[in-house]
Protein backbone atom coordinates (compact mmCIF):
# COMPACT_ATOMS: atom_id res chain seq x y z
CA UNK A 1 0.00 0.00 0.00
CA UNK A 2 1.46 3.67 -0.67
CA UNK A 3 0.05 6.87 -0.20
CA UNK A 4 0.88 9.08 -3.41
CA UNK A 5 0.77 12.95 -2.05
CA UNK A 6 -0.56 15.45 -4.40
CA UNK A 7 2.73 16.77 -5.59
CA UNK A 8 4.90 17.94 -2.35
CA UNK A 9 8.33 16.42 -2.71
CA UNK A 10 8.51 13.48 -0.19
CA UNK A 11 11.29 13.79 2.54
CA UNK A 12 11.68 10.16 2.47
CA UNK A 13 11.23 7.22 0.76
CA UNK A 14 11.02 3.67 1.30
CA UNK A 15 11.17 2.41 -2.54
CA UNK A 16 10.62 -1.32 -3.17
CA UNK A 17 12.64 -2.09 -0.38
CA UNK A 18 13.52 -5.61 1.04
CA UNK A 19 16.32 -6.76 3.51
CA UNK A 20 17.19 -10.21 3.98
CA UNK A 21 19.46 -11.67 6.41
CA UNK A 22 20.68 -15.16 5.90
CA UNK A 23 17.17 -16.98 4.77
CA UNK A 24 15.29 -14.54 6.39
CA UNK A 25 13.32 -11.53 4.80
CA UNK A 26 12.95 -8.54 7.49
CA UNK A 27 11.24 -6.28 5.00
CA UNK A 28 9.25 -7.79 2.30
CA UNK A 29 8.74 -4.73 -1.00
CA UNK A 30 8.09 -2.11 1.59
CA UNK A 31 7.26 0.90 0.03
CA UNK A 32 6.27 4.68 1.84
CA UNK A 33 6.46 8.27 1.43
CA UNK A 34 6.76 10.36 4.07
CA UNK A 35 6.30 14.35 3.76
CA UNK A 36 8.32 17.02 5.23
CA UNK A 37 7.37 18.14 8.61
CA UNK A 38 4.98 14.83 9.30
CA UNK A 39 5.61 12.61 12.19
CA UNK A 40 5.25 8.74 10.83
CA UNK A 41 5.05 6.47 13.21
CA UNK A 42 6.09 2.96 12.26
CA UNK A 43 3.85 -0.05 14.80
CA UNK A 44 4.83 -3.49 14.83
CA UNK A 45 5.28 -6.32 16.97
CA UNK A 46 8.86 -7.20 18.08
CA UNK A 47 10.52 -8.42 14.43
CA UNK A 48 7.94 -6.83 12.54
CA UNK A 49 10.84 -4.60 10.78
CA UNK A 50 10.31 -1.64 12.08
CA UNK A 51 13.73 -0.52 13.41
CA UNK A 52 15.36 -1.83 10.46
CA UNK A 53 13.29 0.23 8.31
CA UNK A 54 14.60 3.10 10.48
CA UNK A 55 18.20 2.38 10.88
CA UNK A 56 18.24 2.40 7.30
CA UNK A 57 16.71 5.84 6.90
CA UNK A 58 20.76 7.62 8.30
CA UNK A 59 22.63 4.53 7.03
CA UNK A 60 23.24 2.02 9.97
CA UNK A 61 21.69 -0.82 7.56
CA UNK A 62 21.33 -0.96 3.60
CA UNK A 63 18.42 -2.35 1.93
CA UNK A 64 19.28 -5.54 -0.22
CA UNK A 65 16.78 -4.35 -2.70
CA UNK A 66 15.15 -1.13 -3.74
CA UNK A 67 16.23 1.78 -2.70
CA UNK A 68 15.69 4.04 0.07
CA UNK A 69 15.80 7.89 -0.53
CA UNK A 70 16.57 10.67 1.94
CA UNK A 71 15.45 14.26 -0.17
CA UNK A 72 15.23 12.04 -3.04
CA UNK A 73 18.93 10.92 -2.66
CA UNK A 74 19.39 7.47 -2.35
CA UNK A 75 21.02 6.43 1.29
CA UNK A 76 23.92 4.63 -1.32
CA UNK A 77 24.92 8.16 -3.12
CA UNK A 78 25.02 9.78 0.16
CA UNK A 79 28.01 11.21 2.39
CA UNK A 80 27.34 8.90 4.95
CA UNK A 81 28.87 11.14 7.51
CA UNK A 82 27.56 14.14 6.17
CA UNK A 83 24.22 12.19 6.13
CA UNK A 84 24.37 11.15 9.56
CA UNK A 85 24.74 14.51 10.99
CA UNK A 86 22.30 15.87 9.45
CA UNK A 87 19.75 13.38 11.38
CA UNK A 88 19.19 13.26 14.94
CA UNK A 89 18.92 9.69 16.38
CA UNK A 90 16.79 8.53 19.72
CA UNK A 91 17.09 5.16 21.18
CA UNK A 92 15.67 3.37 24.25
CA UNK A 93 19.07 3.24 25.57
CA UNK A 94 19.59 6.39 25.20
CA UNK A 95 23.05 5.44 24.42
CA UNK A 96 25.15 8.37 26.22
CA UNK A 97 28.52 8.74 26.23
CA UNK A 98 29.52 7.95 29.73
CA UNK A 99 32.97 10.14 29.66
CA UNK A 100 31.16 13.01 28.32
CA UNK A 101 29.79 15.35 30.75
CA UNK A 102 25.85 16.06 30.18
CA UNK A 103 27.22 19.46 27.72
CA UNK A 104 29.24 17.38 26.21
CA UNK A 105 27.69 14.85 25.41
CA UNK A 106 24.93 16.96 23.88
CA UNK A 107 26.90 19.76 22.06
CA UNK A 108 28.85 16.88 20.32
CA UNK A 109 26.97 16.71 16.77
CA UNK A 110 27.49 20.41 16.68
CA UNK A 111 31.37 20.49 17.42
CA UNK A 112 31.74 17.68 15.07
CA UNK A 113 30.40 19.86 12.76
CA UNK A 114 32.94 22.61 13.39
CA UNK A 115 30.47 25.01 15.64
CA UNK A 116 32.47 28.00 17.06
CA UNK A 117 32.45 26.88 20.79
CA UNK A 118 30.44 29.99 22.19
CA UNK A 119 27.98 29.15 20.06
CA UNK A 120 27.57 25.32 21.32
CA UNK A 121 27.72 25.99 24.52
CA UNK A 122 24.77 28.60 23.99
CA UNK A 123 22.79 25.97 22.06
CA UNK A 124 23.06 23.14 24.39
CA UNK A 125 22.02 25.68 27.35
CA UNK A 126 18.88 26.64 25.21
CA UNK A 127 18.17 22.62 23.99
CA UNK A 128 18.68 21.66 28.08
CA UNK A 129 15.94 24.16 29.31
CA UNK A 130 13.48 23.54 25.87
CA UNK A 131 13.32 19.93 27.51
CA UNK A 132 13.32 20.70 30.85
CA UNK A 133 16.25 20.48 32.56
CA UNK A 134 17.86 23.60 34.48
CA UNK A 135 20.74 24.16 31.98
CA UNK A 136 22.74 25.22 35.06
CA UNK A 137 22.55 22.21 37.04
CA UNK A 138 22.88 19.19 34.61
CA UNK A 139 25.42 21.05 32.37
CA UNK A 140 28.65 19.56 33.91
CA UNK A 141 27.30 15.97 35.28
CA UNK A 142 27.55 12.93 33.80
CA UNK A 143 25.32 10.68 32.71
CA UNK A 144 25.12 8.12 35.26
CA UNK A 145 24.31 10.81 37.39
CA UNK A 146 20.78 11.08 35.80
CA UNK A 147 17.87 9.24 36.46
CA UNK A 148 16.31 7.46 33.27
CA UNK A 149 13.80 9.89 32.32
CA UNK A 150 16.46 12.64 32.76
CA UNK A 151 18.93 10.63 30.56
CA UNK A 152 16.25 10.41 28.16
CA UNK A 153 15.65 14.10 27.77
CA UNK A 154 19.16 14.47 27.39
CA UNK A 155 19.17 11.80 24.36
CA UNK A 156 16.23 14.08 22.79
CA UNK A 157 18.08 17.54 23.40
CA UNK A 158 21.22 15.85 21.94
CA UNK A 159 19.42 14.44 19.12
CA UNK A 160 17.91 18.53 18.19
CA UNK A 161 21.48 19.58 18.54
CA UNK A 162 22.37 20.56 14.93
CA UNK A 163 19.59 21.19 14.09
CA UNK A 164 18.68 18.06 11.98
CA UNK A 165 15.72 17.98 9.18
CA UNK A 166 15.36 14.86 10.19
CA UNK A 167 14.84 13.02 13.89
CA UNK A 168 14.50 9.30 14.11
CA UNK A 169 12.93 8.00 17.18
CA UNK A 170 13.28 4.06 18.04
CA UNK A 171 11.40 3.21 20.97
CA UNK A 172 12.98 6.31 23.04
CA UNK A 173 10.48 5.99 25.90
CA UNK A 174 10.12 2.72 26.43
CA UNK A 175 12.05 1.97 28.96
CA UNK A 176 10.58 4.53 31.44
CA UNK A 177 8.05 4.53 34.11
CA UNK A 178 4.59 5.00 33.24
CA UNK A 179 4.25 8.54 34.16
CA UNK A 180 7.61 10.10 32.99
CA UNK A 181 6.62 8.33 29.53
CA UNK A 182 3.90 10.43 29.37
CA UNK A 183 6.06 13.52 30.30
CA UNK A 184 8.26 13.13 27.37
CA UNK A 185 5.74 11.99 24.99
CA UNK A 186 3.97 15.44 25.83
CA UNK A 187 7.88 17.06 25.98
CA UNK A 188 7.99 15.31 22.19
CA UNK A 189 4.32 17.04 20.81
CA UNK A 190 5.58 20.32 22.10
CA UNK A 191 8.62 20.17 20.32
CA UNK A 192 7.16 18.61 16.88
CA UNK A 193 4.74 21.16 17.23
CA UNK A 194 7.14 24.16 17.60
CA UNK A 195 9.60 23.15 15.35
CA UNK A 196 7.47 20.78 12.57
CA UNK A 197 10.71 18.72 11.82
CA UNK A 198 10.01 15.47 9.94
CA UNK A 199 10.18 12.78 12.34
CA UNK A 200 9.93 8.60 12.17
CA UNK A 201 8.53 7.02 15.17
CA UNK A 202 9.31 3.08 16.22
CA UNK A 203 7.33 1.94 18.81
CA UNK A 204 4.98 -0.92 19.64
CA UNK A 205 2.93 0.62 21.78
CA UNK A 206 -0.33 1.49 19.53
CA UNK A 207 -1.58 4.22 22.56
CA UNK A 208 1.72 5.81 21.51
CA UNK A 209 1.16 5.81 18.22
CA UNK A 210 -2.06 7.25 17.97
CA UNK A 211 -0.93 10.12 20.15
CA UNK A 212 1.76 11.16 18.57
CA UNK A 213 2.23 10.25 14.76
CA UNK A 214 0.79 12.17 12.19
CA UNK A 215 0.49 9.32 10.19
CA UNK A 216 0.89 5.43 11.28
CA UNK A 217 1.98 2.72 9.61
CA UNK A 218 1.57 -0.66 10.87
CA UNK A 219 4.19 -3.36 9.88
CA UNK A 220 3.50 -6.81 10.31
CA UNK A 221 6.20 -9.72 9.38
CA UNK A 222 8.22 -7.01 7.27
CA UNK A 223 4.91 -5.63 4.93
CA UNK A 224 3.03 -3.16 5.23
CA UNK A 225 -0.48 -3.66 6.60
CA UNK A 226 -1.86 -0.16 7.21
CA UNK A 227 -0.74 3.10 6.63
CA UNK A 228 -3.52 5.74 8.38
CA UNK A 229 -3.85 8.96 10.36
CA UNK A 230 -4.88 8.25 13.62
CA UNK A 231 -8.26 8.71 12.94
CA UNK A 232 -8.23 6.09 10.42
CA UNK A 233 -6.24 3.84 11.99
CA UNK A 234 -8.63 3.08 14.41
CA UNK A 235 -11.22 2.06 11.85
CA UNK A 236 -8.73 -0.11 10.42
CA UNK A 237 -10.64 -3.96 9.74
CA UNK A 238 -6.76 -5.74 9.41
CA UNK A 239 -6.10 -8.61 11.45
CA UNK A 240 -3.03 -7.19 12.64
CA UNK A 241 -4.43 -3.75 13.16
CA UNK A 242 -7.53 -5.06 15.45
CA UNK A 243 -4.68 -7.29 17.71
CA UNK A 244 -3.69 -3.82 18.06
CA UNK A 245 -6.12 -1.56 18.78
CA UNK A 246 -7.44 -4.51 21.06
CA UNK A 247 -4.62 -3.60 23.54
CA UNK A 248 -6.35 -0.14 23.94
CA UNK B 1 73.76 -4.82 56.88
CA UNK B 2 74.16 -5.24 53.78
CA UNK B 3 77.63 -4.94 52.82
CA UNK B 4 78.39 -1.81 50.51
CA UNK B 5 80.07 -3.93 47.69
CA UNK B 6 76.52 -5.76 47.28
CA UNK B 7 74.55 -2.65 47.42
CA UNK B 8 76.90 -1.25 44.45
CA UNK B 9 76.14 -3.93 42.48
CA UNK B 10 72.15 -4.40 43.78
CA UNK B 11 71.89 -0.74 42.56
CA UNK B 12 73.63 -1.03 38.77
CA UNK B 13 71.40 -4.45 38.39
CA UNK B 14 68.71 -2.87 39.27
CA UNK B 15 68.74 -0.38 36.80
CA UNK B 16 69.57 -3.29 34.17
CA UNK B 17 66.73 -4.84 35.26
CA UNK B 18 64.43 -1.98 34.74
CA UNK B 19 65.97 -0.89 31.19
CA UNK B 20 64.99 -4.84 29.90
CA UNK B 21 61.52 -3.96 31.47
CA UNK B 22 60.96 -0.50 30.20
CA UNK B 23 62.32 -1.74 26.74
CA UNK B 24 60.29 -4.76 26.25
CA UNK B 25 57.28 -3.08 27.77
CA UNK B 26 57.72 -0.36 25.29
CA UNK B 27 58.08 -2.55 22.25
CA UNK B 28 55.67 -5.12 23.62
CA UNK B 29 52.80 -2.00 24.29
CA UNK B 30 53.89 -0.75 20.52
CA UNK B 31 52.77 -3.72 19.00
CA UNK B 32 50.17 -4.93 21.42
CA UNK B 33 48.34 -1.91 21.28
CA UNK B 34 47.59 -1.11 17.62
CA UNK B 35 47.09 -5.56 17.28
CA UNK B 36 44.43 -5.53 19.33
CA UNK B 37 42.82 -2.62 17.77
CA UNK B 38 43.26 -4.18 14.69
CA UNK B 39 41.54 -7.55 15.83
CA UNK B 40 38.47 -5.32 16.56
CA UNK B 41 37.88 -4.68 13.12
CA UNK B 42 38.73 -7.61 12.01
CA UNK B 43 37.57 -11.00 13.87
CA UNK B 44 38.78 -13.51 11.03
CA UNK B 45 42.72 -12.75 12.70
CA UNK B 46 41.03 -13.19 16.62
CA UNK B 47 41.42 -16.68 16.41
CA UNK B 48 45.26 -17.19 14.89
CA UNK B 49 46.93 -13.94 16.46
CA UNK B 50 45.25 -14.74 19.83
CA UNK B 51 46.39 -18.55 19.72
CA UNK B 52 50.36 -17.32 18.98
CA UNK B 53 50.39 -15.37 21.73
CA UNK B 54 48.57 -18.32 24.05
CA UNK B 55 51.46 -20.44 23.14
CA UNK B 56 54.28 -17.87 23.69
CA UNK B 57 52.48 -18.00 27.69
CA UNK B 58 52.69 -21.76 27.89
CA UNK B 59 56.32 -22.25 26.74
CA UNK B 60 58.12 -22.11 30.39
CA UNK B 61 59.92 -19.09 30.32
CA UNK B 62 63.51 -20.45 30.59
CA UNK B 63 62.68 -22.27 27.85
CA UNK B 64 61.96 -19.91 26.02
CA UNK B 65 65.13 -17.95 26.48
CA UNK B 66 66.85 -21.00 25.23
CA UNK B 67 65.17 -21.47 22.35
CA UNK B 68 66.11 -17.99 21.01
CA UNK B 69 69.34 -18.32 21.70
CA UNK B 70 70.07 -20.50 18.13
CA UNK B 71 67.68 -18.21 16.07
CA UNK B 72 69.71 -16.11 13.81
CA UNK B 73 69.13 -11.58 14.47
CA UNK B 74 66.90 -12.20 17.61
CA UNK B 75 69.18 -15.11 19.32
CA UNK B 76 72.23 -15.15 20.68
CA UNK B 77 73.48 -14.31 24.09
CA UNK B 78 72.45 -11.42 26.08
CA UNK B 79 70.07 -8.27 26.23
CA UNK B 80 68.58 -8.65 22.88
CA UNK B 81 67.26 -12.41 22.72
CA UNK B 82 66.51 -11.59 26.97
CA UNK B 83 63.90 -8.64 25.20
CA UNK B 84 62.42 -10.72 22.58
CA UNK B 85 61.60 -13.17 24.94
CA UNK B 86 60.03 -10.97 27.54
CA UNK B 87 58.09 -9.01 24.62
CA UNK B 88 56.64 -12.24 23.75
CA UNK B 89 55.33 -13.03 27.31
CA UNK B 90 54.24 -9.45 27.45
CA UNK B 91 51.68 -9.64 24.69
CA UNK B 92 49.08 -11.93 25.58
CA UNK B 93 47.74 -9.78 28.31
CA UNK B 94 48.22 -6.20 26.28
CA UNK B 95 46.79 -8.17 23.29
CA UNK B 96 43.69 -9.42 24.72
CA UNK B 97 42.75 -6.77 27.12
CA UNK B 98 43.16 -4.46 24.50
CA UNK B 99 40.12 -6.92 22.25
CA UNK B 100 38.39 -7.08 25.41
CA UNK B 101 38.15 -3.47 26.78
CA UNK B 102 37.29 -2.48 23.05
CA UNK B 103 34.58 -5.05 22.39
CA UNK B 104 33.64 -4.39 25.90
CA UNK B 105 32.24 -0.88 25.32
CA UNK B 106 28.33 -1.15 25.09
CA UNK B 107 26.66 -1.53 21.52
CA UNK B 108 23.68 1.89 22.20
CA UNK B 109 26.98 3.78 22.88
CA UNK B 110 28.74 2.56 19.91
CA UNK B 111 25.58 2.63 17.55
CA UNK B 112 25.04 5.94 19.11
CA UNK B 113 28.40 7.55 17.93
CA UNK B 114 28.16 6.03 14.65
CA UNK B 115 24.18 7.22 13.90
CA UNK B 116 25.79 10.90 14.83
CA UNK B 117 28.35 10.94 12.34
CA UNK B 118 31.84 10.33 13.64
CA UNK B 119 34.26 8.96 11.83
CA UNK B 120 35.97 5.12 12.21
CA UNK B 121 38.98 7.13 13.74
CA UNK B 122 36.70 9.55 16.35
CA UNK B 123 35.07 6.70 17.19
CA UNK B 124 38.37 5.20 17.97
CA UNK B 125 39.88 8.03 20.06
CA UNK B 126 36.77 10.00 21.60
CA UNK B 127 34.76 6.93 22.81
CA UNK B 128 36.42 3.20 22.22
CA UNK B 129 39.96 3.76 23.94
CA UNK B 130 38.91 6.34 26.72
CA UNK B 131 36.24 3.46 27.89
CA UNK B 132 38.40 1.13 27.04
CA UNK B 133 41.49 2.97 29.26
CA UNK B 134 40.98 0.74 32.53
CA UNK B 135 40.65 -2.39 30.99
CA UNK B 136 43.58 -1.45 28.41
CA UNK B 137 45.52 -0.22 31.83
CA UNK B 138 45.09 -3.52 33.63
CA UNK B 139 46.37 -5.36 30.72
CA UNK B 140 49.74 -3.54 30.35
CA UNK B 141 49.42 -3.55 34.22
CA UNK B 142 49.54 -7.73 34.29
CA UNK B 143 52.21 -7.50 31.48
CA UNK B 144 54.45 -5.15 33.37
CA UNK B 145 54.27 -6.81 36.98
CA UNK B 146 54.74 -10.38 35.14
CA UNK B 147 57.95 -9.42 33.07
CA UNK B 148 59.49 -7.61 36.27
CA UNK B 149 59.38 -11.44 37.42
CA UNK B 150 60.65 -13.04 34.41
CA UNK B 151 62.89 -10.67 33.68
CA UNK B 152 65.13 -12.29 36.87
CA UNK B 153 65.41 -15.67 34.44
CA UNK B 154 67.10 -13.06 31.73
CA UNK B 155 70.04 -13.60 33.31
CA UNK B 156 70.52 -17.24 32.73
CA UNK B 157 71.08 -16.34 29.18
CA UNK B 158 74.01 -13.48 30.15
CA UNK B 159 71.51 -10.58 29.84
CA UNK B 160 72.05 -9.05 33.48
CA UNK B 161 69.49 -7.95 36.04
CA UNK B 162 68.63 -8.51 39.25
CA UNK B 163 68.21 -12.19 38.20
CA UNK B 164 72.09 -11.84 38.42
CA UNK B 165 72.04 -12.57 42.09
CA UNK B 166 69.31 -15.11 41.88
CA UNK B 167 71.31 -17.35 40.28
CA UNK B 168 74.58 -16.89 41.76
CA UNK B 169 72.94 -17.14 45.11
CA UNK B 170 71.42 -20.84 43.76
CA UNK B 171 74.75 -21.70 42.89
CA UNK B 172 76.62 -20.77 45.89
CA UNK B 173 73.73 -21.51 48.13
CA UNK B 174 73.90 -18.19 49.67
CA UNK B 175 70.78 -16.93 50.59
CA UNK B 176 72.11 -13.35 51.09
CA UNK B 177 72.59 -13.19 47.12
CA UNK B 178 69.13 -14.92 46.59
CA UNK B 179 67.43 -12.37 48.61
CA UNK B 180 69.77 -9.28 47.16
CA UNK B 181 68.21 -10.11 43.90
CA UNK B 182 64.89 -11.09 45.21
CA UNK B 183 63.51 -8.39 47.25
CA UNK B 184 64.60 -5.56 44.92
CA UNK B 185 62.68 -7.37 42.26
CA UNK B 186 59.44 -7.44 44.35
CA UNK B 187 59.64 -3.81 45.19
CA UNK B 188 59.58 -3.44 42.03
CA UNK B 189 56.73 -5.21 41.18
CA UNK B 190 54.98 -4.03 43.85
CA UNK B 191 56.06 -0.01 42.62
CA UNK B 192 54.64 -0.36 39.36
CA UNK B 193 51.31 -2.29 40.47
CA UNK B 194 50.77 0.83 42.17
CA UNK B 195 51.78 3.25 40.01
CA UNK B 196 49.46 1.48 37.74
CA UNK B 197 46.38 1.63 40.17
CA UNK B 198 46.72 5.44 40.40
CA UNK B 199 46.55 5.93 36.81
CA UNK B 200 43.94 3.77 36.62
CA UNK B 201 42.02 5.53 38.79
CA UNK B 202 42.76 8.84 37.40
CA UNK B 203 41.53 7.96 33.88
CA UNK B 204 38.13 5.78 35.10
CA UNK B 205 34.67 7.39 34.11
CA UNK B 206 34.00 9.84 36.86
Amino acid sequence: MTTEAANGAAALEFRDVSYRVGGNLILDNLNLRIESGRTLVLLGRSGSGKTTALKMLNGLLFPSGGKVLVEARSTTDWDLIELRRSIGYVIQEVGLFPHFTIGENIGLVPRLKGWPPDRIAARVAELLDQVGLASAQFLGRYPRQLSGGQRQRVGVARALAAEPKLLLFDEPFGALDPVTRVELQDQFLSLRDRFKKTSIFVTHDVREALRLGTEIALLHRGKLEVLATPDDFVKSNGPEARAFLSTL
Amino acid sequence: MIPPYLLQEMAQETGEHIFLVLIAMAIAAAIGLPLGVLLTRRAALRTPLLGFANVMQTIPSLALFGFLIPIPFIGGIGKRTAIVALVLYALLPILRNTLAGILGVEGAVRESAIAMGMTGRQLLWEVELPLAAPTILAGLRIATVTTIGTATIAAAIGAGGLGVFIFRGIASVDTTQILAGAIPAALLALLSDGGFSWIERRVSVP
